[in-house]
């Protein structure tokens, strides 16, 4: 039987894009505003560009904010990509300070701009921080041990506990948190839909996570 | 490394070398469309002639290990019109990397329609030239890493004049000033095509490039020229970010794969 997906339709993202992704990885995709599929997925994704702010705000007016929660306390497999990884922080200070989901203790900061272009675009390298591997994690055994992602965004997650950090990226002189992890949950700020092969790798590692 | 053969990479601002920033020189070939979808190419935007199917383009571009793409109706503004929705929805589902869509966009719901359809960005030229608040709209309503701002430049004394509807019209506009101000209107990446060397293979205008480069806090995407990897590597050089690949590409002078292999030799970030 395919593996079962629910993309989070909250009016923020290309859904598509992600949709045709986990199409290809060989899932069965359902594109869901309603807070009783979000709760009870067999996996979750949650998508995202744009400001935090409005993306929280579209979240809560559609009372998604707990069905994202009382899914993640399942225990069951969830994945943030881009901004919606960020709403994984406690907070983020993008345009004035929100508050975030609060999975991962830690805020979501302006990339200091020192002798780099923001936003930050194009395709970086991830490695796992040292002294960790990607065992058990949607990243793991990769076809390259140097994988380039795509990344477009102008903010950047900073964990309070390096142990929730999966996957580190350089830009310039700072240190791109490029994955979170927590138990059941995984958060990308680069985008696996647009990765290419690697990408998609990603996608469908994440199916069998 | 010598200072002089030193890179900045993409996404740096500073042109010395002095910091490698981390992210890979983008090569996005760039397919020009003229409906009914046929790929065509053209020297300086005119006399397009017939290169084949854009899909099939596309995915073997994708294939080969392109960063990007970039799909551009080069008559939907002479037309009034844009007809390339149905064929970025038919290769969203087999291109996993960002795709670039212009032409012909001239409002928010154009905007609309060809994200829904599976473009990741806008790139606008005609329509901001008429109204630049367009730009600040659509980065309001989409995000500025939506929106592309295209210039098309031709050289005019000792500067470079604005061009729209592929180098048919003129604007009065200074190229330099228009990028700088779409970029303080919220455009997310500049893409800027040299008329003068469009479709002659003859080298991007570095002139141009580097007027532009040190001037835009955005991505900078360098469109216009290029014959070989020599030329590739010059703009890279220049401060680009991306390069936007036609010819050399269509007519198979190079692969992606050749060209991101001279890059890498010459000691050039790329994507493998």
């Amino acid at each position: 039987m395919s593996p079962r997906v629910v993309v989070v339709d909250y009016g923020v993202g290309n859904l598509h894009s992600v949709r045709n992704a986990f199409h290809r990885a060989g899932a069965e995709v359902e594109i869901s505003s309603d807070p009783e599929t979000v709760r009870n997925a067999a996996r979750l994704v949650l998508p995202g560009v744009g400001a935090f702010a409005d993306a929280m705000r579209e979240l809560s007016t559609r009372a998604l904010v707990e069905a994202v929660k009382d899914h993640i306390k399942t225990g069951r497999p969830f994945l943030g990509i881009c901004v919606g990884m960020q709403l994984l922080l406690t907070e983020s200070t993008e345009f004035g300070r929100h508050a975030g989901l609060g999975v991962i203790p830690g805020t979501v900061e302006k990339i200091p701009d020192d002798g780099v272009k923001v936003p930050h675009v194009g395709w970086s390298a991830i490695a796992p921080p040292r002294g960790t591997t990607w065992e058990g994690t949607p990243l793991r055994d990769l076809e390259s041990d140097r994988p380039m992602v795509y990344f477009v965004h102008s903010y950047n997650a900073v964990p309070s506990n390096d142990a929730d950090r999966l996957a580190d990226a350089s830009y310039g002189s700072v240190r791109i948190c490029a994955g979170v992890r927590r138990d059941n949950v995984f958060g990308f700020q680069f985008h696996p839909e647009k990765s290419g092969p690697v990408g998609l790798q990603i996608v469908q590692k994440f199916l069998t996570t | 490394m010598s200072l002089a053969q030193a890179v900045p990479g993409p996404g740096s601002m500073q042109l010395d070398g002095s910091r490698r920033s981390g992210v890979a020189c983008r090569i996005i070939p760039r397919l020009d469309i003229k409906a009914p979808q046929g790929l065509v190419k053209g020297i300086q935007l005119e006399g397009f002639r017939k290169i084949g199917d854009p899909a099939e383009h596309a995915v073997r571009y994708y294939e080969q290990g392109a960063d990007e793409l970039i799909y551009m109706d080069v008559v939907a503004s002479l037309y009034e019109r844009n007809s390339l929705e149905e064929l970025v929805s038919a290769t969203a589902k087999h291109i996993f990397i960002p795709l670039t869509v212009g032409g012909g966009v001239r409002k928010v719901d154009d905007i609309y329609r060809l994200l829904r359809a599976g473009a990741d960005k806008v790139a606008i030229n005609t329509a901001a030239v008429r109204r630049p608040g367009l730009i600040e709209e659509a980065a309001r309503i989409f995000g500025s890493q939506c929106i592309v701002l295209s210039v098309e430049a031709k050289r005019q004394g000792a500067g470079w004049e604005a061009y729209t509807d592929n180098g048919r019209e003129r604007t009065g506009l200074d190229a330099i000033e228009w990028v700088k101000r779409g970029c303080d209107l919220g455009a997310g990446e500049v893409l800027i095509t040299s008329v003068d060397k469009e479709g002659t293979r003859k080298g991007f205008d570095a002139d141009l490039i580097a007027a532009v480069a040190p001037r835009v806090r955005v991505p900078l995407v360098a469109s216009g020229g290029p014959g070989s990897i020599a030329d590739i590597e010059a703009a890279f050089r220049c401060g680009v970010d991306a390069v936007a690949l036609a010819s050399i590409l269509h007519y198979k002078t190079e692969t992606i794969s050749t060209i991101k292999e001279g890059l890498r030799e010459r000691g050039l970030e790329v994507r493998p």
